[in-house]
């Protein structure tokens, strides 16, 4: 159990940057989500991380070592791969004994060792059989079983789940959560999947084009997104863009939209974010309650999925808005009605362009 | 329609086989001259073993095809892992450049060696023999062994080496013994392309020391007798015990395995 400790990782692959200036801490026993688009640099910052890609500049700390010279075999770090790389000429149990051989637990010692990581994983029994046997999530087990046997210090998944089908890969979310916590790894987890990485962590961070964008709670960075990159990945968002005016921002139409904390100097133009399951549906006209942020649209199309509905409006000024309701009183507004949208200030967020 | 594939299948098998059985069995027939009726006689191969020049043809051959073997498929898989796993200057150059000699007309190859090894002072014989069959069976080994190569995912390696191996045990602990039966089908073309061999052998092969299809070649120039047939009868049947042996080996845990 340690923590994991980059600071000032950079990395360019030619002329291209794939880290910029990376630093960031993994504190011990916590489950961080790597979360980002292809291209992002994740899969790089874990392969960094791992060993298996020398930084440029920059250093990685594990438990407050310096390893950043250290190969990735000598690093004793756990790690799951996409597409699990079970070793296919040995059995479950071979697979799993593989890094205790390496580390000199050999016999019975080892088959014990085995044998309990296979009852962690849920797989007591399995281990005289060949991966090609067993399903994909068994294999995602067995690969997890076989990085955890060692006791590394640091557990490294690279997108382990994303081979799954949809409800094979939530079982395995539940197991992978269930271990996590009984082992109190420090877990580092790239994804691409924006509702995984908000169940599983305890810290999502968002990469965008080789740098952190932001990092922190999933419900925090979900709720305060800093820039529009980060709105716009995790989850939808609507934006509203504006000039500073009287401790709001004016939109072109003339309303004043007050927000969340402290905007910039006036006159400067600020873009707002607001979350579209944030906004509810007025009669046109209405004034809402008191101090609560207004603007008139009107609803283009309406996408009935049962328990929810999905509204995409157009204000006067054209901005496209998206809003998501309950479908509470089995009451579905036409398109084409003209309503007041009401929202709190408290929803919306100044972000970075 | 399945009639006619059935046929055409058989059509096929006939003209490949038929002539082999046929010269299988006249090894074992009386006449000199072919001629049928079939007597059943071993005197061919009794003959054989008196002909001393045909046996130590056979000898060489088997020699040099298991040197051949050896050398060629531990270099060319040698070369494969580093065209599979390495990135190093000049890697395309040398990617493009190791396939072509499999096209190059083998007498042009065997003109260009015999000049070259005349040129250099390598001159003919066995070594001479050995140097181009080793260099003519490395391009085989490569286009096996590297096809071998593409079924095994690099990440298995990089999965061991997180697990605490060095990069060569990776190499001998997970990536040799899924490339087994692509060496083992490398080692078995290797000594097939050198055994086969009849035009640089007969460049580079010198009156003390020939192998059989040079031999053979000779000895038919003087007049066919069913000698011949029986060195041939045992020769085929040595290379088809080889092929089963590779059957066998290739099958548990064999190329099929793709994770």
């Amino acid at each position: 159990m340690t923590n994991v400790e980059v600071s000032s990782v950079a990395k360019t692959y030619g002329r291209t940057p794939v880290l910029a200036d990376i630093s960031t801490d993994f504190t011990e026993g916590s489950f961080t989500s790597l979360l980002g688009p292809s291209g992002s640099g994740k899969t790089t910052l874990l392969r960094i991380i791992a060993g298996f890609i020398t930084p440029d500049s920059g250093k990685v700390a594990i438990g407050g070592q310096d390893v950043t010279e250290t190969p990735v075999w000598a690093r004793n770090i756990g790690m799951v791969f996409q597409s699990y790389a079970l070793f296919p000429h040995m059995t479950v149990a071979e697979n799993v004994a593989f890094g205790l051989a390496r580390r000199g637990i050999r016999g019975a010692e080892a088959r014990q060792q085995v044998d309990r990581a296979l009852e962690m994983v849920r797989l007591p029994g399995f281990g005289d059989r060949k991966p090609k046997q067993l399903s994909g999530g068994q294999q995602q087990r067995v690969a997890l079983a076989r990085a955890m046997v060692i006791k590394p210090s640091v557990l490294l998944l690279d997108e382990p789940l994303s081979a799954l089908d949809r409800r094979l890969r939530q079982e395995m979310q539940v197991e992978l959560l269930r271990i996590q916590r009984e082992t109190g790894l420090t877990t580092i987890f790239v994804t691409h999947d924006q509702e995984e990485a908000l169940t599983l962590s305890d810290k999502v961070a968002i990469l965008d084009r080789g740098r952190i964008v932001q990092i922190g709670a999933p419900a925090e960075v979900y709720e305060r997104p800093k820039t529009r990159f980060a709105a716009q990945f995790l989850g939808d968002s609507n934006f509203l863009n504006g000039t500073i005016a009287n401790g709001g921002v004016r939109l072109a139409d003339g309303t004043l939209v007050r927000c969340h904390g402290p905007l910039s100097s006036t006159g400067n133009s600020a873009t707002l974010a607001v979350r579209p399951e944030k906004m509810s549906i007025l009669p046109a006209g209405t004034s809402p309650e008191a101090g609560l942020n207004a603007l008139a649209a009107r609803i283009e199309t309406v996408i009935y999925a049962g328990p929810a509905l999905t509204y995409v409006l157009v204000t006067p000024d054209g901005t496209s808005l998206k809003l998501f309701a309950q479908n509470r009183d089995g009451t579905v507004l036409a398109s084409g009605t003209d309503v007041t949208l009401a929202w709190s200030p408290d929803h919306t967020i100044a972000v970075e362009d | 329609m399945i009639g006619l594939a059935r046929f055409y299948l058989a059509a096929i098998l006939v003209f490949l086989y038929l002539p082999i059985v046929v010269m299988m069995a006249m090894g074992f027939n009386e006449s000199s001259l072919y001629e049928l009726p079939f007597h059943f006689s071993t005197k061919w191969y009794v003959a054989l073993a008196g002909n001393d020049q045909l046996i130590s043809a056979g000898i060489n051959s088997i020699v040099i095809a298991v040197i051949t073997a050896v050398v060629s498929t531990i270099l060319g898989t040698m070369a494969s892992v580093a065209l599979a796993r390495r990135t190093f200057k000049g890697k395309t150059l040398l990617q493009l450049m190791l396939l072509p000699p499999i096209a190059i007309p083998w007498l042009i190859t065997g003109t260009a060696m015999l000049v070259f090894f005349f040129w250099t002072g390598i001159g003919r014989g066995m070594h001479a023999l050995l140097i181009g069959h080793v260099a003519l069976a490395i391009p085989y080994v490569v286009l096996v062994v590297g096809t071998g190569f593409q079924t095994i995912r690099a990440d298995l390696e990089e999965a061991a080496m997180s697990l605490g191996s060095t990069p060569i045990h990776a190499f001998f602990s997970v990536t040799l013994p899924l490339l087994a039966p692509s060496i083992l089908g490398a080692a078995l073309f290797a000594f097939a392309v050198s055994l086969d061999q009849f035009v640089i052998s007969y460049f580079l092969a010198t009156p003390g020391f020939t192998t059989l299809p040079v031999q053979i070649y000779s000895a038919i120039r003087k007049g066919f007798t069913p000698e011949i047939n029986a060195i041939s009868t045992i020769l085929l049947i040595g290379s088809m015990a080889a092929i089963l042996v590779f059957a066998i080996f290739a099958r548990p845990g064999g190329v099929s395995d793709k994770r």
